[in-house]
Parts: C-alpha cells; sequence; structure tokens
C-alpha cells in the first residue's frame, strides 16, 4: 500500500496537520534534491527486487539460468584472451587481462547507464501507475551491473591466473574503491540521460552512438602509451580513463595508481553523481506525465 | 467489483459524529502538455526552439477541482470517457502530481487501480508478491510477515513457486488484490475497470473493503455505472471535461447525469 508518509512536519496551513496520521501533501515540499533521496529512503527494499528481476529474468527460460551471468562472460573473456594473445601475438599474456579488465569497467558503465535509461521508461509506463521514487530504476540499474561485475570478476580470475597474472595481491583489497567510484559516476550518468531521455525519445539511440564514440576515447583495447602525446593528452579530459586506469592497476599491477589518477577519479565521479541527482530530481514529478 | 460494493452495510456509528476530513482537493488542475507536431528529431526541436516556433498543446485532464471527502464517505464520481475519472484518482494517489493547486490526504492510500502493474510474468508468484509490495511501497520485512495472509487470501497456497504466466488473469487478479489490500488502508481508490476473480472471491473483496471501512476508510469509486453510484454511494461528483459539474446527493446527481448523457 502506498505510505503516506512524505513530511516529518505538518505542512503550515494544512488543515490535517492537527492529526498525527500520516498524510500528503502535494504542496509540502522539502527541495527536491533532497525529497527523492528521502522517498528512496523509504522504498529503499524496493531496489533489491528490481535487481532481482532483472537478474533473474534476464536468462530465464534458459537451462543454465542464472549461470549464464558467469557462464557468458567467461566465455566472451576466452575468446578474447584467444584473440589478443595468439592471433594478435602480443607478446605478453598481460596485455589480454589489460584489455579484458578495461572491457570489465566499460561493460559495467555502458550497461548501467543505458539500463538506467531504459528501465524509467519502458517498465510497463510503470512511473504513469505507481506512485513511487523515480530514481529507483536507476539505483537499481546500478545494483544490476554490480551483481553482473561482480560475477563476471571469478571468470576473470581464472583466466588471469591460467595466464600468469597475480591477481591476487593485497591491492585486492582495495578494489571495492575503484568500483565505487565507477559506480557513482554511472549512476550520475545514467541520471542525467535519463532525465533527457523522458522528453526527447531520440536521446537513447543518440547516446548508443556516443558510447561507442567515448569507448574508443578511452584506452580499453588499445594501450595508451602507443598514442602520439598530443592525443594522449586528450584523453586525459576524460573522466573514464581514470576510472579504468584505477580499476585495471589494482586488478593487472597489483597496485594503487598515482595520487594524481585517485583525485580526479574521486572528484570527477562525486561532481557527477552530485549533477546527475540535481539534474534527475529537479523535474522528477513531472515524469510521470510524459510516459 | 461491482457487485462487490453493492452490498456494504449502512454507514458505522463511528461516522455519525463530526466529519473528519480524509482526501482535500483545493482547486487541483492537472494539464498535460505535448507537441503540436511531431518532430522527426531532436535536430528539428532545437530549430523550432531557437525559431520561437516550438508550440505545445495543452490539454487541461483537470480543471480547478475542489472536494473535500470525509473519513468513513464512499463517494462516486461519475462522467464520460475522458472526463478525467482515472486522472482524478492518479492524482489523489500521487502519482500525477498537480500542475496546479493543492491535495492533502489524511492516511494510507490503497490505489486500487492499475492493479499488478509491474507484475512481470516469468517471475513466480512469490516473487512477484515481493516485487508488487515493494513497489505499492512495503518494507520486505512487513511482506514477510504477512505472507501467509496474503496467499491465503489469494486462495494460491499451491501456486506462489509457479511462474505468473501460467495463472490465469483472474489468479493474477487475487494475487494483486491481495497485496494491495493487506494492509488495513484509510482511503481506498477503487477504479470500475477492476474485475477481480470469481464471484466468491469477489464477496471476499466486498467483505475486506467493508472491514477497512467499518475502521472509517473513505472509498472513493470511480464508474460509469449510474445504477451502482447511486446504490453505494452517500455523495457523487460529475466531472465532465475534467470540470466538476455537479457534486450533491448520489440520487439527484446520477439523475441530473442520465438527463443529460
Amino acid at each position: 500500500m502506498l505510505d503516506c508518509q512524505p513530511m516529518p512536519i505538518p505542512h503550515a496551513g494544512s488543515p490535517l496537520a492537527a492529526s498525527p496520521l500520516l498524510f500528503y501533501d502535494s504542496a509540502a515540499r522539502a527541495t527536491p534534491f533532497i525529497e527523492e533521496g528521502l522517498a528512496l529512503a523509504r522504498y529503499r527494499d524496493l531496489v533489491p527486487q528490481l535487481v532481482a528481476r532483472s537478474v533473474k529474468t534476464r536468462y530465464k527460460r534458459s537451462f543454465l539460468g542464472v549461470a549464464w551471468t558467469m557462464v557468458n562472460p567467461l566465455l566472451t573473456m576466452l575468446v578474447l584472451t584467444f584473440v589478443f594473445s595468439q592471433l594478435f601475438r602480443y607478446p605478453s599474456a598481460q596485455y589480454a587481462l589489460y584489455v579484458l579488465t578495461g572491457l570489465l569497467a566499460w561493460n559495467f558503465f555502458a550497461q548501467t547507464t543505458t539500463a538506467a535509461m531504459g528501465d524509467l521508461i519502458w517498465s510497463g509506463g510503470l512511473i504513469g501507475r505507481i506512485s513511487l521514487p523515480k530514481s529507483v530504476f536507476a539505483v537499481a540499474a546500478v545494483g544490476t551491473g554490480l551483481v553482473n561485475l561482480l560475477l563476471a570478476l571469478v571468470p576473470f580470475a581464472v583466466i588471469a591466473v591460467l595466464a600468469g597474472g597475480q591477481v591476487f595481491s593485497p591491492a585486492l583489497l582495495l578494489l571495492p574503491l575503484p568500483i565505487l567510484l565507477l559506480a557513482m559516476f554511472a549512476l550520475g550518468i545514467g541520471l542525467t540521460v535519463s532525465s533527457l531521455a523522458i522528453y526527447f525519445a531520440d536521446v537513447m539511440p543518440t547516446y548508443e552512438v556516443l558510447l561507442t564514440v567515448w569507448f574508443y576515447l578511452t584506452p580499453i583495447i588499445y594501450p595508451v602509451d602507443l598514442l602520439p602525446p598530443a592525443v594522449a593528452a586528450v584523453l586525459r579530459l576524460n573522466p573514464m580513463y581514470y576510472l579504468v586506469t584505477m580499476f585495471r592497476s589494482i586488478l593487472v599491477e597489483g597496485r594503487l595508481p598515482p595520487p594524481e589518477v585517485l583525485l580526479v577519479a574521486g572528484v570527477s565521479s562525486l561532481v557527477m553523481l552530485l549533477f546527475g541527482w540535481w539534474t534527475f530530481t529537479r523535474k522528477a514529478r513531472e515524469y510521470a506525465y510524459h510516459v | 467489483m461491482f457487485d462487490v460494493l453493492t452490498r456494504l452495510s449502512d454507514p458505522p456509528a463511528v461516522l455519525t459524529s463530526p466529519a473528519v476530513v480524509s482526501v482535500r482537493l483545493e482547486s487541483v488542475s492537472v494539464r498535460f502538455r505535448m507537441p503540436r507536431e511531431r518532430y522527426s528529431g531532436l535536430k528539428e526541436l532545437a530549430v523550432r526552439w531557437a525559431q520561437g516556433r516550438f508550440e505545445t498543446i495543452d490539454i487541461w485532464a483537470l480543471r480547478q477541482v475542489s472536494l473535500t471527502l470525509s473519513a468513513g464517505e464512499i463517494f462516486g464520481v461519475v462522467g464520460v470517457n475522458g472526463a478525467g475519472k482515472t486522472t482524478l484518482l492518479k492524482a489523489i494517489a500521487g502519482v500525477l502530481h498537480p500542475t496546479e493547486g493543492r491535495i492533502w490526504v489524511q492516511g494510507s492510500v490503497a490505489p486500487l487501480l492499475e492493479l499488478g502493474a509491474g507484475f512481470h510474468p516469468e517471475l513466480t508468484g512469490r516473487e512477484n508478491l515481493y516485487l508488487y509490495g515493494t513497489l505499492l511501497g512495503n518494507s520486505r520485512r512487513q511482506l514477510r510477515q504477512a505472507y501467509d495472509s496474503i496467499v491465503d487470501f489469494a486462495e494460491l497456497d499451491s501456486f506462489m513457486d509457479a511462474p505468473l504466466r501460467t495463472y490465469s488473469s483472474g489468479m493474477a487478479a487475487r494475487l494483486a488484490f491481495a497485496v494491495a489490500t493487506h494492509r488495513r488502508a484509510d482511503v481506498l481508490l477503487v477504479d470500475e475497470v477492476l474485475a477481480v476473480g470469481d464471484v466468491h472471491f469477489q464477496e471476499k473483496c466486498r467483505r475486506r473493503m467493508e472491514e477497512f471501512r467499518t475502521e472509517g476508510a473513505t472509498i472513493l469509486l470511480v464508474s460509469h455505472d449510474p445504477g451502482l453510484l447511486t446504490q453505494m454511494c452517500d455523495r457523487v461528483a460529475w466531472l465532465a471535461d475534467g470540470r466538476v459539474v455537479a457534486i450533491g446527493a448520489a440520487d439527484e446527481i446520477v439523475e441530473r447525469y442520465l438527463a443529460i448523457g
């Protein structure tokens, strides 16, 4: 049942203000930025339900079922490792690991931001039918992305060990940090593009094209030191460069990246999250009119 | 559904005391704004916007609606298709935030409209119970505690581990109704389109709503059916083109509505 308990303090002038019961007052409003956060906190149990829905239904009728979430990245990574170490004949297996870690981080980012948009708009038009905090879809998309990323890390570890990489270093304990920053950044971007996609159907395909461009502007399948210095300097304007580097240096090199990388990754994730939250919540009350 | 409501008992004694405001709308307007033409893309839109030629059409689904419902009242809304009845329910349910005006609702709301929105056919009955329950704002803990009584009410005990796609539409509706009403609500928003299962189950739904009402819940009932409204409701509002044409005793309003209609 819809719990109408939005404001702890009755809005001045409410004819119901004297009552101790819960109530809904359409005019009572903290700033949207905070209001959405409070609503999301009340609906926190919905997030795992939406994550479970995505994870369970993705491979629902297949024989392997949820196991595909792990088998799929395993097979993909085996193919890529073979391609990069045997066909292209890169000198070391390290390079295959370099590509795999880059792809893990990138896929998390790309899938999460796309799903945030799609779930908000296409979840059966839910936001036009049920009263609920709109940001729950983007947050759940990040949750789903995290589940997929963590499950993909298992086959990655197996491949890395077989390829002679040193995955299990003490630095591994710091892996939650780049994952957290990636999640914050992805949530920020996901919220921003969602708030546009509600109004303009063109945003979704446009964003998919931009993602492809962005993919090649991030050193994922090529090493950054192959590039001319001028081009490398441009890449350093890309926040994903720092986030991917951070994730990768822990998994492949077993150490934290230089402090300036940490700093840029941390600041850009936080700024993007705040910006995305602000953009999204500013108009959140109107979204139900546009689905 | 309407058989469900026709046999509700007389108003409980509690309600003969001075009325407590349960729902109040003050000059509520709801506007849908859409572009006048279809734009083929962002580019054309940007060009139009820059030229100042971006035109919109405003559709006012509700205009200056003011209503006050007392606790325990059964209030009906009548009107033709597109008069704004469903929009009214959605505004009170908090789905559509009013463009103008103000809405107060006292207590918890059970929106019995769009029942089962969010159900996923590939998930089991149990999974859908938790998904739908949390979509309606319940905590997981609370749903776990109420689980047996929900399943019991929906009479789906042996089906909870089967995917929802194997359910009949009546079974799915039973589950949705059981979840949406598992807690006592102060305001029930009932859409006519609601059809919940067979005669036996409708009787159960009727009893549950009667229970809520005995405890002082307000029922807002939206319907095309004049007979039902006169039978059921204390008062009725007549909506046309988003405006309240008249509010008053059920018999009188329905008679006027039929005279015009």
